[in-house]
């Protein structure tokens, strides 16, 4: 087997990709021209940026063989990494907009590990065609690639869902990158910002009008920013959305301007999740998110095991039931936690209220902070109510076959089905108070999605009685019986 | 109610007595540290009255934590092997009991860091193919965790597949 390296193109991307990168130095340097020592330093940082994105390229290279994929990489710390081939869970292509034109993808190999200090098996980037044969040949145990049938197709993006753009909030991230490289920019070329027209013009009216109309201007102006914003991440992110089932294999793509193109292996798909931020839930939508081994259903990877837009409900429980193969766990009434569960809700809301409160009324007495602050943390009492009824009504719990389901939380009310085949392990967490109120943290621990997943506030016995009926036989050397 | 009510026993075994001296060291040197701070505030910076009263206060609360801790730690840390499950028992304030199928471990190490040397202790390590699976077993004396992991390591390798 011969060692192969990316593609050649990637020598053209990466400059440009740096360059894009120190965009806010190089404007500063290049069109206000008042050089200062920080702005050389950002200049070298950028060679030092691009060199390191050349050598990248000279010194990967990959091979597969019939049993392993290997990836070596490094100049001076020479890498090997090897990872079996039948090991492979997931198979992610994306495209960012450059590497797009250019007819490259970058390809990640999921596994199951746990550890993941660096970035596993990640070559950036392969000629697509290259890429997606990669990609059959790993998911397909067979060496022979025969003809592909056409797949069943689960989910596609409707357009009507994109009403659920603006209840996402994704546009606060993008207001975060925005504001923090206009303040890069202005930090490196020295500009004061009341001297541009507009801003001062804006900073002049915000100063003459009373405070509240100003509160109120920029309160309207801020949600209508985000929601727009929102919509935005919203097109980009999911255009183009298809989930097609092949034999074996789920594969979702989506993207306008980055495309990406995520492959599961059934096999290794543990379950599904549908979560439901409380903006989103107040208007009937929510998300879908496979639990899969190979994928963590967060940070980087989040976006990896993605299983639907947000939707409507009724469609994010219909992708999940086709995805986990029965319809019941999805919509199954839950087996509630008892009184004593929803009184510890009902004290930590209020809890949380008085401590807030507490300490705003401390800061007005002591440090002379004006009165409305905690007044108007008055407000979280009544706030804390609601919210103990919505997340004591949420919390429940099922089994439903061997499919274990947990439910929990308000601001995001999260529903796991995990098969109970994945679950390697259970802890059972009482805090000081939970045994007061004989109440116990269940959580389940599986090599899949979150890897762990936790039940908070079931009675003892439920708790027992559910791990012990979900994988049978496990706990039966310790059980005992209490009249 | 006259149902019989189902319950978790806890795990057989006590670990050994030197773990409550390991404990009591590990959070003496935690203190040291606000104390040090403290006593040179107090002798250097000429802190007064409030940093007279704030290293009494440390004082006392470290002496609490130093008596109460380690004994109610050695009441709650328990353990127990069976050839299909390793169960523990950890925590003071909050209590975790940890099950795991040994079929499901990928790896059995023991640990030994400088205080628990001294003490003639180890700690025995099982994780599973879960980030958050990892179950470990504090203060046992270094005969029997060595005597554990040699165990459970054999019978992990009769296992097959590749336990997720």
């Amino acid at each position: 087997m011969t060692w192969q390296r990316l593609s050649a193109k990637m020598l053209a991307v990466h400059p440009v990709q740096e360059v894009i990168r120190f965009l806010p130095v190089l404007i500063g340097v290049l069109f206000i021209g008042r050089n200062g020592q920080g702005q050389l330093w950002s200049l070298i940082g950028l060679g030092i940026a691009v060199v390191s994105g050349l050598l990248r390229w000279f010194t990967t290279t990959y091979q597969v063989t019939p049993t392993h994929v290997r990836v070596r990489r490094g100049l001076l710390n020479r890498r090997e990494l090897s990872v079996p081939r039948d090991r492979v869970r997931t198979v992610d292509l994306t495209a960012r907009p450059l590497q797009r034109v250019l007819g490259l993808s970058r390809v990640v190999i999921g596994t199951g590990r746990s550890d993941r200090h660096d970035e596993g098996v990640t070559l950036d980037a392969l000629a697509t065609p290259q890429a997606a044969r990669l990609r059959e040949e790993l998911l397909r145990r067979s060496p022979v690639v025969e003809e592909r049938p056409a797949g069943s197709e689960l989910a596609r993006l409707v357009a009507a869902w994109m009403r659920f753009g603006p209840f996402t909030l994704s546009g606060i991230a993008t207001i975060g990158v925005v504001v923090g490289s206009l303040a890069n920019i202005v930090n490196e070329t020295r500009v004061d910002p009341a001297q541009f027209g507009l801003l001062h013009s804006v900073i002049g009216h915000i100063t003459s009008v009373p405070v509240a109309v100003a509160v109120l201007e920029i309160t309207v102006f801020t949600v209508v920013l985000v929601a727009v914003l929102s919509s935005l991440a919203y097109v980009l992110a999911f255009w183009n959305f298809r989930l097609v089932r092949n034999e074996g294999t789920l594969r979702v793509t989506r993207g306008l301007l980055t495309t990406r193109s995520t492959t599961i292996e059934a096999r290794r798909l543990r379950g599904a999740e549908i979560s439901e931020p409380l903006l989103l839930r107040a208007v009937g939508g929510a998300r879908c998110q496979a639990i899969t081994t190979g994928l963590r259903g967060r940070g980087a990877e989040h976006g990896g095991s993605v299983l639907l837009p947000p939707a409507p409900i009724g469609e994010a429980r219909r992708v999940a039931a086709e995805v986990i193969g029965e319809a019941t766990p999805t919509t199954t009434e839950l087996g509630h936690h008892g009184p004593r569960a929803r009184r510890r809700r009902h004290t930590r809301a209020f809890l949380f209220a008085c401590a807030v409160t507490g300490l705003l009324v401390l800061l007005w007495w002591l440090a002379r902070w004006p009165a409305w602050p905690w007044q108007a943390a008055l407000a979280l009492f009544p706030i804390g109510v609601l919210l103990a009824a919505d997340r004591y009504r949420n919390l429940g719990h099922a089994l439903v076959g061997r499919r274990l389901v947990f439910q929990q939380g308000s601001l995001v009310r999260r529903r796991y089905m995990v098969s109970a085949e994945g679950v390697i392990g259970w802890v059972f967490h009482r805090s000081f108070f939970q045994r007061r109120a004989g109440l116990v943290s269940l959580t389940a621990t599986t090599a899949a999605g979150r890897q762990h997943y936790t039940n908070d506030d079931v009675p003892v016995a439920v708790a027992v009685a559910l791990a012990d009926e979900a994988v049978p036989g496990l706990l039966d050397p310790f059980l005992v019986r209490r009249e | 109610m006259t149902e019989p009510v189902i319950d978790l026993r806890p795990p057989a075994h006590l670990v050994h007595r030197r773990a409550m001296l390991f404990w009591a060291t590990r959070a003496a040197l935690g203190w040291l540290f606000p104390l040090v701070g403290e006593l040179l505030w107090l002798l250097l910076a000429a802190g007064g009255l409030p940093a007279l009263i704030i290293f009494f206060a440390t004082g006392v609360l470290a002496l609490t934590h130093l008596t109460v801790m380690p004994q109610w730690r050695y009441h709650v840390h328990r353990w127990e092997v069976t050839p299909q499950v390793v169960y523990t028992q950890s925590g003071w304030v909050n209590q975790e009991r940890r099950i795991v199928p040994v079929s499901r471990i990928q790896t059995v190490d023991t640990e030994r860091g400088p205080i628990e040397r001294i003490f003639g202790l180890a700690n025995l390590t099982v994780t599973t193919a879960s980030a958050r699976g990892p179950v470990h077993i504090h203060g046992l004396d270094l005969d029997v965790a060595h005597r554990l992991a040699a165990e459970l390591a054999a019978r992990t390798q009769a296992t097959v597949g590749d336990a997720t």
